[in-house]
């Protein structure tokens, strides 16, 4: 990718989405919301609320990062700034889950 | 490229990739603050359940509330996407309007904050309480200082778009403080979920 491809923001294609397409994210992000409290509220749902939260909060994630942040229309080296920290993260978390939440219920 | 943008190219300091070097930074930047809000919960995470003394988050937590003051934020986060669209279209207008669109809704959250605070240490829920108080207070406390702050700068932009001093030459200033603004709304996506939702 040569540099003259890049435009003065940093974006490789040049504009983001229109207004209207924003809207429509605005709303799907708003109805995600409103299915995680509805969940949250259904006793037969109790089993697998938490696998079915995780994946909505993640879809919410996802969108704000790809088109509000506008990560899926910039530079890759943004999503790479990005993803170390967030990967670094991921793990540190997982692990200390593991370390003090997780392990201390086995007796070795 | 256009001319706003030629503009914008003599304007900035650029990075040997041709990128913007403010917004090369600023994404280490939010790397490194993950990192940050990532110790925090995992705190919160590691803590829970092991409070010997109430109030338990069952009690005390309150989900319809929580949930509107979430609404909040995600729809500042579409008001800060479609200010930036507006100033680059060159729409003083617009700009105006969304920028106090998310300065309204962000003060709006703290708002909520402030009330949920206030309510639960009438209940008895102070941040030397108990390991839940003390990884609530920290966590959602620091993440609320983060909002105040972005309320700031939005106010700072705001003003600079009343004297007329944010061309679509200078979206990148908009677009800096809103991969601010969007970054304090993922990080309360994570922590609606993994605080009030999952008990």
């Amino acid at each position: 990718m040569s540099a003259e491809a890049i435009t003065a923001n940093g974006h490789e294609h040049g504009s983001h989405a229109s207004p209207s397409f924003y809207w429509a994210i605005g709303g799907i992000l708003t109805v995600i919301t409103a299915v995680e409290v509805a969940i949250f509220y259904i006793p037969a749902l109790a089993g697998v609320l938490v696998p079915l939260l995780l994946t909505l909060s993640a879809a919410k994630f996802v969108l704000v990062v790809m088109f509000f942040m506008h990560l899926k229309f910039d530079s890759k080296v943004f999503t790479g700034l990005f993803l170390s920290g967030l990967v670094l993260a991921t793990f540190m978390t997982v692990a200390l889950i593991v370390l003090f939440q997780v392990l201390p219920k086995y007796k070795f | 490229m256009s001319q706003a943008a030629t503009v914008a190219h003599e304007d900035h300091h650029y990075t040997s990739t041709g990128l913007p070097s403010w917004k090369v930074g600023f994404w280490a930047f939010i790397g490194s603050e993950c990192l940050f809000f990532a110790s925090l919960i995992s705190t919160y995470m590691v803590y829970k359940g092991r409070s010997v003394v109430g109030p338990y988050p069952e009690e005390i937590l309150d989900i319809p509330l929580t949930s509107i003051s979430t609404f909040v934020l995600l729809m500042s986060s579409l008001a800060m996407v479609l200010a930036l669209d507006a100033v680059q279209r060159g729409s003083k207008k617009l700009t105006l309007i969304w920028l106090g669109g998310v300065i309204v809704l962000g003060a709006g959250f703290l708002g909520f904050q402030v009330y949920e605070f206030n309510h639960f240490v009438h209940e008895g829920l102070t941040i030397g309480t108990n390991v839940f108080g003390s990884s609530f207070f920290v966590l959602t406390g620091f993440h609320g200082a983060h909002v105040a702050g972005g309320v700031i700068w939005m106010i700072t932009l705001w003003i600079l778009a009343v004297r007329g001093k944010l061309a679509p030459a200078d979206s990148l200033k908009v677009e800096i403080a809103g991969l601010y603004w969007h970054f304090v709304d993922i990080v309360w996506i994570a922590i609606f979920t993994l605080v009030y939702l999952i008990q």
